[in-house]
């Protein structure tokens, strides 16, 4: 009787065994799909041979000039300065649409008044345009607010980044709708204002969401390159990154500079990447530590 | 939905309305509509009557300096054309700037705007008029200037926490989209010369799109159709493997965790733009992959990645999938861990099985928590502007045409305005993208539980 549990018991563990490596090893294949474009773009940049085209995985000689290259050939592409650029823009962006979203997140979720419907109905008609169609349009109106000129490129483009941003919050409020309501009565009734509850029980709740959104409003100045490339025009001095790693890619420039291009987009990624190592706690941590519902 | 919307009237009833104010108001409320503010002043509202009055006096100003004339231009988008003036104290020929149409139109919509905030304004001030002197003949407690501003950090907290945002959406997201809107039913074009002087046509743009016959309309049933595929395929395809790569790293037995998460989220570490260019240049006749390919006898010849449709169609799909998948990972990840640990216990209680509780615990609590998302990752795809643009270009085109084969309606809007200046033709195509999204999400949405039921998920 027990013999028979016994091998029943081995059985069932052995069965799950098989199940654990096959997931592991599947696991393991496709994260290898995942990393290696990106690792593709690390060699790259370490490439001794110039141009795109190239016939072997590895590179056959070594060098790190591409990226001496970034730094001293500031000539006609200043990429030091682009770096800068998008970084400070990108801070900004950062801040700002990152209030943004959770305000009107928590509005939406916890608060009732009379325009909550309907401005969530028109933030989901606004969705539906293409977001590009408005572009031309967004450029005069900066030009007429004299802000498409100069030193004042900079703050259009934090402008023209964060200032939608307040549409985005459906995956925060969902987030904010899965707290639960028991804990604002409670604050309530110990005499807590709105904004209280918001500063003080929401939002330390809420560290998976605040992180999500800190993480995309950061990167948007770093993806996009239409916005920036239409608001900057021909001002080579306020360029973002993306557009000097898009020029870079332009036939005129293709030959000299692809691997420098592959550097760049090395440069570029670190930022973003040790943010992310930074705030990869918080997803695995996730909810977990959070209030249960 | 009509009950819907009197049960909310309802709920945020106002005794204090304009129509009450025009009919019951006293003397002072009468003038409070004429002068804003001056019932709020009138009963010490002092602060509150004096920004009422500033509005008042600032959107009087702006009128006559620019507002006025502005409105009247807007009919006809101005008609004089730059000329050359011979100036004979100078002797030289003189520019005299003629009318552009584009800033007509802008600053003439800009107006329209500012007058709508106005009349709110306006009415908000009459309603608070009539408020305090209802308030002040029943005795009751006047709210002074601090408590005004204390109560935005308490009950009125939305309108402190909406006001930024939602000036942003105004000026930066509304403001511009009815201006391009408005470009559709003009003849604002490099055809005919347009680019400086143009006028309203009407429904003409639209009928030459949805016209079979015409080269744009057969151009535009075609994309149509290649859109709504591609966002149909994309979003399903990187929700459904997404969220299974979620439950299997988030599987107790799982190891590392954490590390097969980083691998898949470091792509989203990479600006986006700057994969989709490497994945380009890996996947061009003469990139990486077909030389490998070639080089080891796998294939004798090139693979077509980009320039036959079907294979460039499969290939962004596929690619979008890498690019797209991470994300729900991500989502997937808080909002499995958020489910409520309960509810897995209690099923496990009555013996219920790892499928039976995907199906009847996960599965509904994903969908409830993620139809929003799914929404915005559809409509997100059908507006897909990076993938298609920096890998395919749209390509291939065929001769003569504008919109290539895995040209979205948005990269053939880009198409349209940046590359060949049809901006009005280009509006028309943003305007149908539109459509097709508010049919499919106006439909899905409205019928999802997380929309019709906010309060909770239990």
């Amino acid at each position: 009787m027990s013999k028979a549990n016994d091998t029943a018991v081995t059985g069932a563990k052995v069965r799950k065994t098989i199940t654990n490596v096959i997931v592991h090893v599947i696991l393991a294949i496709l994260a290898f799909i995942w990393v290696l474009p990106i690792f593709w773009v690390v060699i790259t940049s370490f490439r001794g041979e110039k141009g795109s085209y190239v016939t072997t995985f590895f590179p056959q000689t070594y060098t790190i000039n591409n990226y001496v290259k970034l730094f001293k050939d500031t000539t006609i592409l200043n990429f030091p300065r682009m770096f800068m650029n998008t970084f400070v823009i990108a801070i900004f962006t950062c801040i700002i649409s990152t209030i943004f979203v959770l305000s009107v997140s928590y509005c939406m979720s916890r608060m009732r008044f009379k325009m909550r419907r309907p401005f969530m109905n028109i933030a989901m008609v606004l969705g539906l345009f293409p977001g590009f169609m408005s572009m031309v349009a967004v450029y005069y109106i900066l030009k007429a607010l004299n802000m498409s000129e100069g030193s004042m490129i900079p703050i259009a483009l934090v402008v023209v980044f964060s200032a939608g941003t307040g549409l985005g919050f459906y995956v925060a409020k969902g987030f904010f709708d899965t707290i639960p309501k028991s804990l604002d009565e409670a604050a309530i009734i110990d005499g807590a204002t709105r904004w209280k509850i918001f500063t003080n029980v929401t939002i330390p709740l809420s560290k998976p969401i605040i992180v999500y959104t800190i993480l995309t409003s950061f990167m948007s100045p770093w993806i996009d390159f239409l916005f920036a490339k239409v608001i900057c025009r021909a001002d080579a001095k306020y360029y973002t990154v993306s557009i000097g790693l898009w020029k870079m890619l332009e036939k005129e420039y293709i030959d000299n500079w692809y691997t420098s291009f592959a550097a760049g987009a090395v440069l570029v990624s670190i930022p973003i990447a040790i943010l992310f190592l930074m705030t990869q706690k918080f997803y695995v941590e996730g909810m977990s530590g959070a209030v249960k519902g | 939905m009509k009950k819907t919307g009197s049960g909310r009237k309802k709920e945020f009833a106002n005794p204090y309305t304009v129509t009450k104010a025009v009919t019951k108001g006293n003397i002072i409320t009468k003038l409070s509509m004429l002068v804003m503010g001056l019932g709020n002043i009138a009963h010490k509202q002092i602060g509150k009557g004096i920004a009422f009055l500033a509005v008042e006096a600032a959107y009087i100003w702006f009128m006559v300096t620019s507002g006025i004339y502005n409105l009247k231009m807007l009919p006809s988008l101005g008609w004089r054309e730059q000329e050359k003036v011979w100036n004979e104290k100078k002797s030289i020929y003189e520019y005299v700037a003629g009318d552009q149409s584009l800033l007509l139109l802008l600053y003439g919509i800009a107006t329209i705007f500012v007058t709508l905030a106005f009349i709110m304004v306006w009415r908000g001030a009459v309603k608070s008029s009539y408020e305090a002197e209802v308030l002040a003949k029943e005795g009751r407690h006047l709210n002074t200037f601090k408590e005004d501003i204390k109560s935005l950090f308490n009950q009125n907290l939305y309108r402190l926490l909406l006001a930024a945002p939602i000036g942003g959406v105004l000026v930066f997201t509304i403001l511009p989209l009815i201006f391009m809107i408005c470009m559709a039913f003009t003849n604002y074009s490099k055809l005919d010369e347009h680019l400086v002087l143009f006028d309203w046509v009407g429904l003409e743009n639209f009928a030459k799109i949805l016209n079979f016959g015409d080269s744009i309309g057969r151009q535009f049933y075609s994309v149509l159709g290649w859109t709504l595929t591609w966002a149909v395929l994309a979003t399903a395809l990187n929700y459904i493997f997404g969220m299974i790569l979620g439950i299997v790293i988030n599987r107790k037995e799982t190891k590392g965790k954490a590390f097969w998460r980083f691998c898949f989220v470091l792509s989203i570490a990479v600006p986006q733009f700057v994969s989709l260019l490497i994945m380009r240049s890996m996947l061009q006749t003469t990139g990486i992959v077909n030389t490998l390919l070639l080089k080891y006898g796998l294939i004798d010849q090139a693979l077509p990645f980009f320039s036959n449709a079907t294979w460039a169609r499969a290939t962004v799909i596929i690619i979008n999938l890498w690019v797209g998948i991470p994300y729900t990972l991500l989502q997937v990840t808080g909002i499995l861990q958020n489910i409520p640990g309960e509810l897995y216990e209690a099923a496990k209680i009555d013996g219920a099985n790892a499928i039976q509780t995907f199906f009847k615990i996960t599965l509904p609590y994903m969908l409830f928590v993620m139809t929003p998302y799914l929404i915005t990752q559809f409509t997100g795809n059908v507006n897909n502007f990076n993938v298609i643009f920096l890998l395919s270009g749209g390509n291939p085109t065929g001769v003569g045409d504008t919109a290539g084969k895995t040209d979205l309606l948005v990269t053939w809007l880009y198409k349209l305005t940046i590359d060949k200046n049809y901006y009005n033709l280009g509006a028309v195509i943003g305007i149908m993208t539109f459509v097709v999204l508010a049919i499919v999400a106006l439909l899905t949405y409205r019928n999802t539980a997380s929309y019709k039921d906010e309060e909770g998920f239990m």
